[in-house]
């Protein structure tokens, strides 16, 4: 049987490092859209 | 009162998801999509080209997350797959449903939103059709499952067009076609050497439902028009010299390797290498096609 505190800690650091790489991808899509905004500014197209 | 506590599902971790997307099979589907992009008689903006391209990726892994998703009962019988994350037990299935949907969504939404409509029909035709038509409908019930299945991975070249020009025309069809008829040589040299795999998991591949002298027959017969795919272009017009003599020098050399495995006959402890050689340089024929057709557009 798996020790309950063993699970958690595993649980918790999962969820960190799922948070982790959440932020990191929500951050490279502003970085995106940021640039697609401006690319569309300059061809003109809506 | 006392209350029961259930223990905490542990959540996937992140490489989890990743590997659902099948980053291995993703690899050649943004390069082919990307040499789509590329070889179209008009630039891109880099930004816009770049965002086309990873709608392609994640869409492919959208796809491969789906595929996953359904088929994680015969991953599991499958020693090539059971240690994927959901026959492992490392994830279970809902996240890989949501991840899947939410992933070919988004990408079907930013490519509409941010390229063309006409790229983004053609994605999310490219995604049912995978897991449909593919996944769902052909896999386990009939051994032309990859030949009708194949064109599931023959639309990123077309996608990749219609994202630069906003129309498909006559050589993007032709790239369509090349890879279309190219799956079945390709996965029926595998299929020979992991018969047995698939035989186990119950998956009607040709080999085992027809026999191997059957699926010789028909690698060498695919192998005709595949090559008239390939080499078609540069005598029509649509390619120049460069294209056309890499395509007609790696498709001889294809020919041959598939005409080496279509007239053998094999013994119970052969050790299957031709069969082998064809399925790793056919990996490495669409890499030298494609690469070839950019080249022709840039040097030509």
């Amino acid at each position: 049987m798996t020790d309950p505190q063993d699970d958690e800690d595993l649980i918790r650091r999962r969820q960190r490092s799922r948070a982790r790489v959440t932020a990191l991808l929500l951050a490279a899509l502003v970085i995106l859209f940021f640039f697609i905004s401006i690319a569309k500014i300059r061809s003109g197209t809506p | 009162m006392t209350t029961m506590t259930r223990p905490l599902p542990v959540p996937a971790d992140w490489r989890d998801f990743l590997a659902l997307t099948k980053p291995g099979v993703m690899r050649l589907v943004v390069f082919t999509g990307l040499c789509g992009l590329l070889a179209a008689p008009v630039t891109i903006d880099p930004v816009l080209g770049f965002t086309a391209i990873l709608c392609i990726a994640l869409a492919a892994g959208a796809a491969g997350a789906l595929n996953q998703w359904y088929e994680s009962d015969l991953d599991a019988r499958m020693k090539r797959t059971r240690n994927r994350p959901l026959p492992a037990g490392r994830m279970d299935r809902q996240a890989a449903l949501h991840f899947g949907v939410g992933l070919g969504a988004f990408a079907v939404i930013l490519m509409g939103l941010a390229i063309n409509l006409l790229s983004a029909a053609i994605l999310a035709a490219s995604i049912l059709f995978y897991v449909v038509i593919y996944t769902v409908w052909l896999k386990r019930r009939t051994p032309q499952n990859i030949v009708i299945g194949g064109a599931a991975g023959a639309f990123p070249p077309l996608i990749g067009w219609a994202a630069a020009t906003d129309h498909v025309s006559a050589l993007p069809l032709f790239m369509f076609a090349l890879i279309f008829l190219w799956t079945p040589p390709h996965f029926w040299a595998l299929a020979l050497f992991v018969k047995s795999d698939y035989a186990n998991a119950g998956v009607p591949m040709l080999p085992v439902v027809a026999g191997e002298q059957v699926t010789r027959t028909q690698i060498g017969l695919y192998t005709i028009p595949m090559a008239a795919a390939a080499i078609a272009p540069w005598p029509l017009g649509l390619t120049h010299a460069i294209y056309g003599i890499v395509a007609t020098a790696a498709t001889a050399f294809f020919a041959l390797l598939a005409l080496q495995v279509a007239t053998r006959r094999t013994g119970a402890d052969d050790r299957m290498r031709p069969e082998k050689r064809l399925f790793a340089y056919s990996i490495a024929y669409l890499f030298i096609i494609f690469t070839a057709l950019v080249a022709d557009r840039f040097l030509s």
